[in-house]
């Protein structure tokens, strides 16, 4: 670590430590981006498959059927493989895409270099952390290929569908591989998530108190915090279901059950534990997804907007409450689910409560932007989306938190459409915020803003034009995870909403072809950029772009002030460095930028 | 530093952006509502807890609705004017009343709606009236049961482990006298104007009652007993949903509810075949 690593004697690297088994963290957090980019097309793809069925269930789709030979029937999709469609799509993007692109992808990248490390505390306990997610990755996909097909009981996997094998076609050997392919990622969280907390508390560079760290860094160390404590219990509950499956045991399967015909064996089982154990992960989870967005986009938005990112002290408290909150509200995931009524109470409690910094965060946002010098460069473009999406998902979520109004809205579209934008696309945003903006500092090349921006209004209306509609199919009455709305009474006036939605995704879908494009044509033909293009405070634009390995030549940098000093009054440019010394560059009025108490841990 | 966008181009982008975001957001999102509100919305309610329901919802729907539109007003205020700003931006990000007044009023808005949730969630889970026609509900792959308890009032026992036919698809005891009236059928049959305590109970995995009209949706799980209270208002035949994944029928189990008058219901209960006649 520290100072002297480059000069370590026989530090030499071939390709394969360099670019394959490396343990700089840099090129971990590319290898966690690049993957998760390859999961995402696969995820997205079945998200085309969901919408293909639900916008026109009569049409013919030779190629698919062609494509997969299993799944297909009379060139219609078979319901079995509808559902087993929708798990793995959930499966994918929540753990194998965002999660993955943003804990493992940023999170690595950027740690420590905002901080001002030298790498992380246990580089290669980072580098077995990725290398645990192909695996995963394989075990996960090789379920499709599997007698019975991939699993379908659904992301949230309940028993007893997921526990007894003839439950459903997927409920075999499918729903096996997908939990040893979790408890296999989950490791890999845990690995990173030790590695997240302990390079910020212990690695910080001189000066770079807490109240300096940049937003990002806080939005990531509160992620690892909820993985490294929610994790274990998913990795419990997916060890205790396979030992319900293989091993005889009835942690969830209760006595006195008969599937088709055959009485099952098991006695003493509880189907609510699973939900319990689930939702105590599910939904941490979900702010696992959505702090490091909140991070990423509070900086893009400073740095772009030539402001301070307003009301830091509270950003970070907010941050704080709503990691705190998202342990005690997964109840709410379970209103209609069988738990005593009062229970339920406390939940909506806890649940509205978690909207107060929700909202104190988005306001500071809009407060960021007022009276700034917007430069509409394409991450800022997706930053700003950002709060758009949150406001629209955050908005919707206050129905659902309403045990009473959740009666109704339960398990319909409107919970597809409240999720998908306020963590998948939200989420997204992020992940797209943060790649426009942090690609000069990865490849030292820029992204082609003009693609970019095509990229970003075909997204952001393509996104509004699917996920708002779905609201309206879900206040009609519509189920989530159906296959066919043909035969319900209530559902006959959605045939056009449901067409609606799926040529919209469409269009969203192609759009991220301009992205992929965009991102491996600017690898190797982008424009080049400087060390500094936005002219950001923050540490990791004062070394070079790429950075070399050890990240900062020569010295640590040292901080000396908080990361948001844009437009100071009296400074010869409107950004002052964090390695700027106060006394050359006074700093006229916030504490965090010249007193505050010394800090950081040094080296 | 990088050339495009060029500063020049910031109003432009500014303009067409913050256009998107005021028309299109906030324009656009509240007149889809008000388009939906005509040929997708809420099934007509049928029940007592329906309105509540329904009147919570639209509550709702309000506050957030404003706020929906004036949050993304302003925000396509801000980047308007963001994008034609020429002097150096504004060096502010301290205000301790303003952050202090944007925690208080959400929290107030939400403490409000919280005890108005409470309120309908309470009443909605109030124990079922004395007066209440109880009838066991079963959830299968993939299709409904229902069981009235007969003459006696006493539904008897059940072991679907060790009963279970063809003939007997709840597997009630054929032993127990207190199930030999008990009444099974393949549709729910239901009085207008008399409330009802359905006892939910699931066969093989987890299923979930909802009839959309009646705004009730419980889950079924198996090993528990749901209790589910309600009043049907107005007589008419509804569908009864599965709203949890099931397995691979789980999109046709569709069942059927019949509510109608005391008489109606009566007639039809006396043409029903009893377990064990």
């Amino acid at each position: 670590m520290t100072v002297t690593h480059e000069a370590h004697p026989g530090h030499r690297q071939s390709f394969l430590t360099r670019y394959i088994f490396s343990q700089d963290h840099k090129i971990i957090g590319l290898q966690y981006l690049f993957t998760s980019l390859f999961m995402a097309v696969v995820g997205g793809f079945l998200a085309m498959l969901i919408r293909m069925q639900l916008g026109f269930p009569t049409a013919k789709f030779y190629w698919a059927q062609w494509l997969f030979p299993g799944g297909f029937a009379n060139n219609q999709i078979k319901p079995d493989f509808y559902l087993a469609v929708v798990t793995m799509h959930g499966t994918i993007m929540i753990f194998f895409v965002l999660t993955t692109a943003l804990s493992g992808g940023f999170g690595n990248f950027l740690i420590p270099l905002q901080i001002g490390a030298r790498d992380m505390a246990f580089p290669f306990m980072n580098m077995l952390s990725y290398w645990l997610y192909p695996p995963a990755i394989v075990v996960l996909l090789l379920s499709f290929f599997v007698s019975g097909g991939a699993p379908n009981a659904g992301w949230t996997s309940y028993p007893p569908l997921s526990a007894l094998p003839n439950a459903a076609p997927g409920s075999g050997l499918g729903q096996t591989l997908w939990l040893i392919s979790l408890a296999i990622l989950i490791v890999a969280f845990l690995f990173g998530s030790l590695n997240y907390i302990t390079t910020i508390l212990q690695l910080r560079a001189r000066g770079m108190s807490l109240l300096r760290m940049p937003l990002t860094i806080w939005g990531l160390l509160f992620t690892a915090i909820l993985m490294l404590l929610s994790f274990p219990v998913l990795f419990a509950a997916a060890i205790m279901l396979l030992f319900d499956r293989l091993g005889g045991t009835s942690f969830f399967v209760p006595a006195g059950l008969v599937v088709g015909n055959t009485v099952i064996q098991h006695a003493g089982g509880s189907p609510l534990l699973w939900q319990h154990l689930f939702w105590f992960l599910g939904h941490p989870e979900v702010y696992v997804l959505i702090l490091p967005p909140m991070g990423i986009v509070s900086e893009v938005l400073a740095t772009h907007a030539r402001k301070p990112i307003f009301g830091y002290p509270f950003m970070v408290g907010s941050m704080a409450a709503i990691s705190f909150l998202s342990f005690v509200v997964w109840g709410h995931h379970m209103f209609v689910s069988g738990m005593h009524p009062l229970v339920g109470m406390a939940f909506m409690t806890t649940t509205l409560a978690i909207a107060i910094p929700s909202a104190v965060k988005t306001f500071n946002w809009l407060a960021t932007l007022w009276r700034a010098r917007i430069r509409f460069t394409t991450a800022m473009m997706f930053a700003i989306g950002f709060i758009s999406l949150f406001v629209t998902g955050g908005l919707t979520g206050i129905f659902l938190g309403s045990p009473a109004i959740d009666i109704y809205v339960h398990d319909t579209y409107f919970v597809v459409a409240h999720f998908h934008f306020v963590m998948a696309s939200a989420a997204l945003f992020g992940i797209f915020a943060g790649t426009y903006h942090w690609f000069p500092k990865m490849f030292g090349r820029f992204m082609n803003e003009r693609l970019g921006k095509w990229h970003f209004w075909l997204t952001f209306i393509g996104i509004y034009l699917t996920f708002f509609p779905m609201h309206f199919a879900g206040i009609a009455g519509m189920m989530r995870r159906i296959f066919s709305t043909g035969l319900y009474a209530h559902l006959q006036g959605l045939a056009w909403v449901n067409i609606f939605i799926s040529l919209a995704a469409f269009m969203l879908g192609a759009a991220q072809l301009l992205f992929i494009w965009n991102l491996f044509a600017s690898l190797v033909r982008g424009q080049r950029a400087p060390a500094n293009p936005w002219g950001a405070t923050t540490l990791e634009w004062q070394t070079s772009s790429p950075p070399p390995h050890g990240n900062f030549p020569g010295a640590l940098p040292e901080v000396h002030r908080w990361p948001y000093d844009y437009s100071v009054p009296g400074a010869p440019e409107d950004f002052i460095p964090q390695t700027v010394p106060v006394t050359a560059v006074p700093a006229p009025v916030h504490g965090g930028s010249g007193e505050g108490p010394p800090g950081g841990k040094g080296q | 530093m990088i050339d495009s966008p060029r500063d020049a181009d910031a109003p432009r982008t500014g303009r067409r952006y913050g256009l998107v975001v005021l028309l299109f957001v906030a324009l656009g999102g509240a007149l889809s509502f008000a388009l939906a509100r005509t040929r997708w919305w809420l099934p007509p309610g049928a029940s007592t807890q329906a309105a509540e329901i329904d009147r919570l919802f639209t509550t709702t729907l309000i506050v957030t609705g404003i706020v929906f539109v004036l949050v993304h007003i302003f925000l396509a205020v801000l980047i308007w004017q963001g994008g034609r700003r020429t002097a150096p931006a504004a060096y502010w990000h301290d205000n301790r009343t303003l952050e202090l007044t944007y925690t208080l009023a959400p929290a107030a808005i939400l403490v409000t709606l919280i005890a108005m949730g409470a309120v309908v969630w309470a009443r909605v889970h109030a124990a079922p009236p004395p007066d209440a026609l109880v009838v066991e509900v079963r959830a299968e792959q993939f299709g409904w049961v229902f069981r009235y308890p007969g003459a006696d009032g006493q539904f008897g026992r059940t072991d679907a482990t060790r009963f279970l036919t063809r003939d007997n698809p709840l597997g009630i005891d054929p032993t127990d006298p207190a199930g030999r009236d008990d009444i099974v059928a393949r549709e729910l049959h239901l009085i207008a104007g008399r409330p009802v305590h359905i006892r939910l109970s699931a066969k093989d995995v987890l299923h979930s009652f909802f009839v959309p009209q009646f705004r009730v949706k419980q889950d079924a799980v198996p090993g528990m007993v749901q209790s589910v209270v309600f009043e049907p208002t107005r007589a008419g035949t509804y569908e009864i949903a599965c709203a949890e994944l099931c397995g691979v029928g789980h999109y046709i189990m569709r069942g059927k509810v019949v509510v109608e008058t005391r008489g109606a219901f009566e007639t039809w209960l006396a043409a029903q075949q009893p377990f064990a006649p």
